[in-house]
């Protein structure tokens, strides 16, 4: 089953998704990595301080893109090499792959229920509070092809705006717009993990080679 | 002594060394080696067309291709640089060094790598992949040949991360101090990584040594032909047997589940202490970024 879609998603798009079925998105969404998990969780959910001008003026440039939107764990490598003269228009990504997403286990859920995120994208699943956040909100979580980087920065067609780039190239928060972004639904909004699926498998598996 | 050592060495050194390095560096990062390409096709043709599996290798075939095609980095992350260096007496390891960073600086600005080296506590990008004495990482050995031999492997965050060491005796492992031990501490490295390294991949196994050492030779096998076999005939069959036996676990590319978990194992033997006995195992992703330059008489060989 292959689903074509187009950001931003309605619920009746998620709830129609179940794992193992192929995706090509499209759409506009946000590349996010670790250090802007944290960022945005102590900027905008835990609220130590209250958001500052700039800040809030990020939240409301990123709250549309975000809302039924995508966020892809993605450090990109991209054409410029100078970040502090980039020049936007310029950018284009060269290499795109996904990177592991289980490091923003403790984040991701909250950034979900905050900002009403309908798709994660990123490699190597995520784990029990990412798939209750899936089954709530609804979303899915989509895999893409670890290391096909070259393959899937030919489905950027846009890079519209770089956000935190204090953090680095990689680090940095970019919205871009994809066209038919190859992916698989491993977490789906009905509870469903094929990598709890595999991991149980494998493990039996595991047990009956390791028999003593 | 010194001195006179070193200047031997740079004029000994070819005026080209510099474009040579950054040819090295553009041919690993953009171009899959052929015998991990033909490794993948031939996983894929054990995958069930239509299934996730076979899906996610027809993607890396075309990734590989396109990434050929285009000259452009296979995968985003090109991760550690690990140089390894083979060097005829009378050359300086301090200016092959420098020209080892300047070629890596320059393959930044021609976006060939992600700038990937970040402080260690601030975060802070230096941009150009320089971090100090251990990034890019280079490993020299003299050798009697009279070639200068460079060899390059790209390995990224993601594999790097599922890398485990284990100490025999592994209590909750059930693995004692034996081959039957290290086998079951190798299929717990696998079951462990699950999808996460980019599967399917090659394990890199050192048994013996410090904890150092035994990491250090576990990422050294990954200069080894896929399809090459270990020069003693009981360890070319373990690592045969053992990669059937992941093969079973059924994780499969990218962990969607399949046939094909990984494409080789590649084992190391370290004499160690009596009280010490570890087990490395590396994980190198399916990009499997590894390249060799060979300098011999000014003429530039690149495999």
């Amino acid at each position: 089953m292959i689903h074509k879609l187009t950001l931003p998603l309605k619920d009746e798009d998620i709830l129609a998704m179940h794992i193992c079925d192929e995706v090509l998105l499209s759409g506009t969404l946000l590349t996010v990595r670790d250090t802007a998990h944290k960022w945005l969780i102590e900027t905008f959910i835990d609220n130590a301080q209250p958001p500052s001008a700039r800040e809030k003026a990020i939240l409301e440039d990123l709250s549309p893109v975000l809302y039924n939107g995508a966020i892809y764990h993605c450090g990109p490598l991209i054409s410029e090499h100078a970040p502090s003269k980039l020049k936007i228009d310029q950018v284009h990504f060269l290499s795109a792959g996904p990177t592991t997403s289980i490091r923003e286990e403790a984040y991701a859920h909250r950034i979900m229920s905050r900002f009403h995120v309908s798709v994660l994208i990123g490699k190597g699943g995520m784990g029990a509070k990412t798939l209750r956040a899936c089954q709530q909100t609804p979303a899915v979580y989509l895999h893409a092809v670890g290391g096909a980087g070259a393959l899937i920065a030919q489905t950027v067609q846009q890079v519209h705006a770089v956000y935190q780039l204090e953090f680095g190239v990689p680090e940095a928060m970019w919205v871009i717009t994809v066209k038919d972004f190859p992916a698989v639904v491993t977490m789906d909004a009905h509870g469903q993990s094929l990598h709890q699926q595999v991991a149980d498998q494998s493990r039996a598996a595991l047990k009956l080679l390791t028999l003593t | 002594m010194m001195d006179t050592h070193q200047k031997h060495g740079w004029k000994n050194m070819p005026e080209e060394l510099g474009s040579a390095l950054l040819n090295l560096i553009r041919l690993t990062s953009t171009d899959l080696p052929p015998d991990v390409e033909d490794a993948l096709q031939r996983a894929r043709r054990t995958e069930r067309p239509g299934s996730a599996a076979s899906t996610a290798l027809d993607a890396m075939l075309r990734n590989t291709k396109l990434a050929r095609q285009n000259s452009t980095p296979l995968c985003q992350d090109t991760g550690t640089p690990l140089f390894y260096v083979t060097h005829p007496a009378g050359y300086s390891t301090r200016m092959l060094r420098s020209e080892i960073e300047q070629a890596v600086a320059e393959a930044t600005r021609q976006s060939l790598l992600r700038p990937n080296a970040v402080h260690p506590i601030s975060g802070e990008n230096t941009g150009d992949n320089l971090g100090g004495e251990y990034l890019p990482t280079i490993h020299f050995t003299e050798t009697e040949d009279d070639a200068l031999t460079i060899n390059l492997i790209l390995k990224g965050g993601g594999c790097e991360n599922v890398g485990a060491q284990y100490k025999l005796p592994d209590e909750n492992l059930q693995a004692g101090r034996d081959l039957d031990g290290v086998r079951r501490v190798v299929l717990d490295a696998v079951y462990q990584a699950q999808g996460r390294g980019c599967a399917p991949g090659v394990l890199g196994v050192a048994i013996g040594g410090d904890r150092a050492s035994s990491y250090q030779a576990s990422k050294q096998v990954f200069l080894r032909q896929l399809d090459d076999h270990h020069p003693a005939p009981h360890i070319a069959a373990l690592e045969k047997d053992w990669l059937a036996e992941a093969n079973q676990l059924g994780i499969g590319p990218m962990g969607f589940g399949g046939h094909t978990t990984l494409l080789g194992i590649k084992i190391a033997l370290l004499h160690r202490l009596p009280a010490s006995y570890f087990v490395t195992v590396s994980y190198m992703c399916w990009a499997y970024r590894r390249r060799r330059l060979t300098l011999r008489n000014r003429f530039a060989l690149f495999s």
